[in-house]
């Protein structure tokens, strides 16, 4: 066992994948000799050659659709945005023409897009987003997120084997604080479309995904502690498709739920998770279904603004205190 | 009787590096789209055609001729075709019938009825069936060149693109990203007066298209688009140039959409006597015979025999096709991911 940080996990699996298949290349910006603006693809060069690690202009749909290309063409391209707020530069290239063409094309297009996401990092309105919500609604995509160490490896890995386009939404302030004992030589592959039960309880449910699960823990901990609540803290680990086997179970068992995520409110996932539990599990419900998200507002960047508009720890505490006294 | 001309006495010298049956099988291909075309026409206006259609009336030469300069055969080259280049789908092997279940939505058409028209693929023919976002087959197809070249294919791409389409940010950013890439793709850019109603002048402000390129350190060259050799040959040598290392390769051809955006799309917004001089004096079909005729390369009756030919072929592959049923409404479901294998069922469905 060696412990790795979620970038060096998410770094290891790219590696293992790229010395696995020679299909597999990268493309992006400032990813090639300079490694990336987090160094994620940090000696890839070096080991791997300029023809599998393409410094791209900065041309996000030329990325995507580049890539589209070479996955059609039967490579298994990587590319990465540079910083994930990027991405909606090449939302028409996702949405009309990746996510669209197995269906009316009947053309494989295997291709991962990943970046760095999320605030708690005081980047401010463009390098602090989490864009799942915008793709969240496109059939033909997948999407993943992960929260631990363990996953940003073991869904890298999925993700570029799956024979579908899958975003890979990774977060920067998870990149260098989420440790975890990882074997060595033992292969990790997370299956994409399967949530982690985090933290076992039965009082309420927290489901959530991203930075926010390591708050959601955090919560826990204090809810047990000081309140003597037991929660239970479900991880879903992919969005699109969504495991709603994990959450009607978890709601089965606890009867209520809190939904967190850092994305702002309106039109958020938890939206579409609350939908699904009235459809499926409506009568197990011993309480409303309640959502601690981000303020529905640009992020900001001064520290006091952001931590605001951010779900912090306490604010799961307090929602999730209040739904257990429901 | 009188005796006719024996072509090979007293002929000029085939052009192009073309023999007389490549001659010939370029005149098929302009008669084969028309006479589909035409087809189609007939389909709308009795309702069978389920969408709109879009003709390429006046373009069909720049489309053969470009397509015509490509290898084609197994996992050769491709092209990736807009609306109008139908022309140079059935260069690439695109069948008659395969156009027809398309426009019809036909549940045998190449996409079960997902797409439009010419919205089509088959890649090992030679074929990328566009998307209706104009420009975003640019990077699609320079991540396809990428492709050949990282593999060391000695295969290229070639890609259409309008006046209007120009105007886009993936045109941009594609042609910039295979300039850099020195991807084997060559670009038809295709000058026809018309993006829907806008003209040129409100669409951008350089003369040529082919100024745009430079831009991005292309070579760029205009031909004129209804002058069949002169695309064949000017594309021709771009294929050349790219399948040689050459990198992006940029060709303008000058021509004109005569027909409106869609059918039904009544064009009063083009003056008459300009499309009457398009119609009589630069119809590239007509160009084409008449060079074929003046320098004695063919015959009248090996055209009109095509003609024929063509004519019949159409007549089967509608009689083929037209009271084929639409698609079974729940063989909407799969196929929109290789995993999981269908959508769901919606269960109001079920009530």
């Amino acid at each position: 066992m060696t412990e790795v940080t979620y970038l060096e996990a998410l770094r290891q699996g790219l590696w293992e994948e790229m010395e696995r298949d020679d299909r597999v290349f990268i493309l992006g910006e400032d990813v090639g000799l300079y490694g990336g603006a987090f160094k994620v693809t940090e000696g890839f060069t070096k080991r791997f050659g300029e023809q599998r690690v393409i410094d791209t202009p900065i041309s996000e749909a030329a990325i995507v659709g580049a890539a589209a290309g070479a996955a059609h063409m039967g490579l298994r391209p990587v590319a990465e945005m540079q910083f994930i707020d990027f991405i909606s530069c090449a939302y028409d290239m996702l949405t009309n023409y990746v996510a669209t063409a197995r269906y009316r094309a009947g053309l494989a297009t295997p291709l991962v897009v990943r970046g760095p996401c999320g605030g708690y990092v005081r980047g401010g309105p463009f390098h602090s987003q989490n864009p799942e919500a915008a793709f969240f609604h496109t059939p033909g995509l997948k999407i993943v997120y992960p929260a631990t160490a363990r996953d940003a490896k073991g869904l890298i890995k999925a993700a570029i084997r799956d024979d579908d386009p899958v975003l890979y939404l990774e977060h920067k302030w998870l990149y260098r604080r989420v440790k975890e004992q990882l074997p060595e030589g033992e292969e990790i592959v997370t299956p994409i479309g399967e949530a982690r039960l985090a933290r076992e309880g039965k009082d309420l449910s927290i489901v959530t995904y991203g930075a926010t699960l390591w708050k959601s823990l955090e919560a826990a901990e204090q809810l047990e502690q000081e309140d003597g609540v037991a929660a239970e803290v479900l991880d879903l680990r992919t969005l699109l498709p969504l495991d709603d086997a994990a959450i009607v179970r978890s709601v089965k068992k606890t009867n209520k739920v809190l939904i967190v995520h850092e994305d702002t409110r309106t039109g958020g996932v938890a939206g579409e998770i609350t939908a699904r539990i009235n459809e499926q599990a409506f009568e197990w419900l011993d309480g409303p279904i309640m959502r601690v998200t981000a303020h529905d507002v640009p992020l900001p960047y001064a520290p006091t603004l952001e931590d605001f508009v951010l779900p912090q720890t306490e604010d799961i505490v307090k929602a999730a205190r209040w739904l257990a006294a429901y | 009787m009188t005796s006719r001309p024996v072509p090979t006495t007293h002929s000029r010298p085939l052009p192009a590096g073309l023999t007389r049956e490549q001659l010939l099988e370029i005149y098929r291909y302009l008669r084969l789209t028309r006479t589909l075309e035409e087809r189609l026409t007939a389909l709308y206006r009795q309702s069978k055609v389920i969408g709109g259609l879009f003709r390429s009336l006046g373009q069909e030469g720049e489309s053969v001729a470009s397509a015509y300069a490509l290898e084609r055969g197994p996992h050769r080259d491709i092209l990736s075709p807009l609306i109008r280049n139908l022309g140079s789908m059935l260069v690439m092997g695109a069948q008659p019938l395969e156009i027809l279940r398309q426009y019809m939505a036909k549940a045998g058409s190449p996409t079960r009825g997902r797409e439009l028209n010419v919205h089509f693929n088959d890649l090992e023919r030679g074929f990328l069936g566009q998307i209706s976002h104009l420009g975003d087959m640019i990077p699609v197809m320079a991540g396809i060149t990428l492709t050949f070249k990282l593999r060391g294919e000695w295969r290229v791409g070639l890609v259409y693109i309008g006046d209007g389409g120009t105007s886009t940010g993936t045109f941009h950013e594609g042609l910039n990203f295979a300039a850099v890439q020195r991807c084997p793709l060559v670009v038809i850019a295709e000058y026809n007066r018309w993006a829907y109603s806008t003209p040129p002048e409100k669409q951008f402000a350089v003369k040529d298209l082919a100024e745009k390129a430079k831009g991005y350190g292309i070579s760029a060259g205009t031909v004129d688009g209804n002058d069949v050799l002169a695309v064949y040959e000017a594309t021709k040598a771009a294929v050349a140039r790219a399948r040689g290392g050459g990198g992006v390769q940029f060709i303008e051809v000058k021509t004109y959409r005569r027909k409106g955006h869609a059918e039904h799309d009544d064009q009063h917004y083009v003056p008459q006597e300009e499309l009457d001089w398009w119609a009589k004096q630069n119809d590239p079909v007509d160009r084409y015979v008449k060079q074929l005729l003046q320098h004695e390369w063919t015959e009248e009756r090996d055209l009109t025999e095509i003609d024929e030919r063509v004519r019949v072929e159409i007549d089967q592959a509608t009689d083929a096709c037209v009271n084929e049923p639409l698609p079974q409404p729940e063989t909407t479901l799969p196929g929109v991911y290789a995993s999981p294998p269908a959508a769901e069922r919606l269960w109001f469905r079920s009530l």
